[in-house]
């Protein structure tokens, strides 16, 4: 019963914390981007402007709830509350941390992550394309032209990135021959030589680009975030959207940003392993690892601009998806070869 | 009762009842959802069924990729109603319609019975599954689709190949000036 109670805690514990980051990662995109265009961003909530999205979220909550007259009611609520609940599953697959005891407090040890399931990084794959439901009935609900072109990019432009996505994922479980993302980030553990990293991203470094940017194309993010590409489409696919179901839709953004660099830490940055610090602590490393890619997020937003769609649809197309191809098989020749 | 046999009969429950709603609504788009928690459902008897890759699979390819393209078609179509074909407009007589539609529902009846049948007297329904072992791995299912059945396969990617070409070259529009810069 205790290992029960411990997994109880955990994914309560991890729900918790997709909810903190959210609410982190919005003061962390004001803060970097006010110091990109040498401001000081958020400075008078709180000492040097903590406390601005607490702030934010009382403001959110106490906002009216529009609704258009001629949306469709139960999907227009529908829609936010897919996106949310997408984003919060996709995590629960993903491991952060090796076994623990919590310091002998239990008999046994138990996993740091929700659930150890097999095909992990199918269903992270799997939830990832329900959300894009959530952004489609969003677009179609609310009625509005600017809502509907938004979802219909979001959702061209999620399907199309699937699929370079799901390449670069097939390369990493060519070489480590298991679909469960805790055995993956066992197999990246120890180094080369005493002084590099046995991380995929040494060897599949190919993989590692596509994922990333299809991640950030998934993820709806600047430079490819065409589906609320303000000049043209006003805000995209949540226009309509005010008060807690709009935040829903923000909150689903910066969870799924999360979850994408917490699998991309697990499949290529060797998840918790890392020197000097013991394996007991190893969520430290994963913990500096995905905020790593975090920032590199928020910097990327603020340093590129927007692509042209067509540009985006051309690349998708006809550069990443050819390239992630072309490693699939060069990383498949080669581990029949090393097997062989 | 164990809590499988419970599993099994709320997800049971809501796979019938979404399929039947599917039919029941008026509204396609909402059908088209009715559809995708239907499959769902689905999936969930699956990973009961331990085979959670079958499970996953389902998701992916049924819930998220074919079910967006139906979506979309019935977004752009946007009818908020749906045609019934009694309307003089679609000039089919709706009795021989009707009475079409419940031959066929009759057949896949009839198809459904023989296919259980057979499946039961083969006692595995696929070659190759270990007996004490139940969960499925991926490179089993691989290595089956790929060795006994390749054939099938591949001439399955070619007609879903041809499909799309053909639906293509039905739809794409001649004679437009082809160094516009926006994609047609």
């Amino acid at each position: 019963m205790p290992i029960l109670l411990a997994q109880l805690i955990i994914a309560g514990f991890v729900f918790f914390m997709l909810l903190n980051s959210a609410a982190v990662m919005v003061y962390v995109e004001r803060k970097v981007a006010a110091r990109i265009q040498q401001r000081m961003g958020p400075w008078l909530v709180g000492p040097r402007g903590a406390l601005q999205p607490l702030a934010d979220i009382v403001k959110l909550i106490f906002k009216e709830e529009l609704r258009p007259k001629a949306a469709d009611s139960v999907l227009f609520v529908l829609a936010p509350i897919i996106s949310a609940a997408a984003a919060f599953t996709a995590f629960a697959v993903v491991p952060f941390g090796a076994e623990t005891t919590f310091f002998g407090l239990l008999d046994q040890p138990v996993p740091l992550q929700v659930a150890d399931v097999n095909v992990a990084v199918l269903v992270v794959f799997a939830v990832t394309s329900m959300g894009v439901y959530g952004i489609v009935l969003a677009g179609w609900s609310s009625n509005s032209k600017y809502s509907l072109l938004g979802a219909l990019r979001s959702s061209a432009q999620m399907i199309s990135y699937e699929l370079s996505y799901g390449m670069a994922l097939a390369s990493v479980l060519l070489l480590s021959g298991s679909m469960s993302l805790r055995d993956i980030v066992n197999a990246q553990s120890g180094s080369w030589f005493y002084v590099i990293p046995r991380w995929y991203v040494f060897l599949q470094p190919v993989a590692f680009f596509i994922f990333m940017t299809a991640g950030v194309a998934e993820t709806n993010r600047a430079p490819f975030d065409f589906p609320e590409a303000e000049q043209e489409l006003v805000a995209g696919y949540h226009t309509e959207y005010s008060s807690m179901s709009f935040a829903l839709f923000f909150m689903a953004e910066y969870i799924n940003m999360v979850t994408v660099s917490a699998v991309a830490t697990d499949l290529f940055l060797g998840g918790w392993h890392g020197p000097l610090l013991p394996e007991s602590l190893g969520w430290i490393w994963f913990l500096l690892k995905v905020a790593f890619l975090l920032f590199f997020y928020v910097w990327m937003r603020w340093t590129l601009p927007r692509y042209r769609y067509d540009q985006l649809m051309q690349f998708g197309w006809k550069v990443l998806l050819p390239l992630s191809v072309f490693n699939l098989l060069v990383t498949a020749a080669g581990v029949l070869y090393l097997a062989a | 009762m164990p809590h499988d046999l419970i599993l099994f009969y709320a997800f049971a429950a809501v796979a019938v009842v979404s399929t039947l709603l599917v039919i029941a609504q008026a509204n396609p788009m909402h059908s088209v959802l009715l559809l995708i928690l239907s499959f769902m459902a689905l999936a969930a008897l699956y990973v009961l069924l331990d085979a959670p890759f079958v499970a996953v699979t389902q998701i992916i390819v049924y819930a998220g990729a074919i079910m967006v393209l139906f979506l979309f078609v019935v977004m752009l179509l946007n009818t908020p109603r749906e045609d019934t074909g009694d309307s003089a407009a679609t000039g089919h007589d709706s009795t021989s319609t009707r009475a079409f539609g419940a031959l066929l529902a009759a057949l896949m009846a009839i198809e459904l019975v023989w296919a259980l049948n057979t499946t039961r007297r083969l006692g595995g329904a696929l070659p190759g599954r270990a007996g004490a072992d139940a969960s499925w791995s991926v490179s089993e299912i691989g290595a089956i689709l790929f060795r006994n059945y390749a054939f099938a396969f591949e001439a399955t990617s070619i007609l879903i190949l041809i499909a799309m070409v053909g639906a293509i070259t039905l739809a794409g529009k001649h004679g437009v000036d082809r160094k516009s810069k926006w994609p047609s």
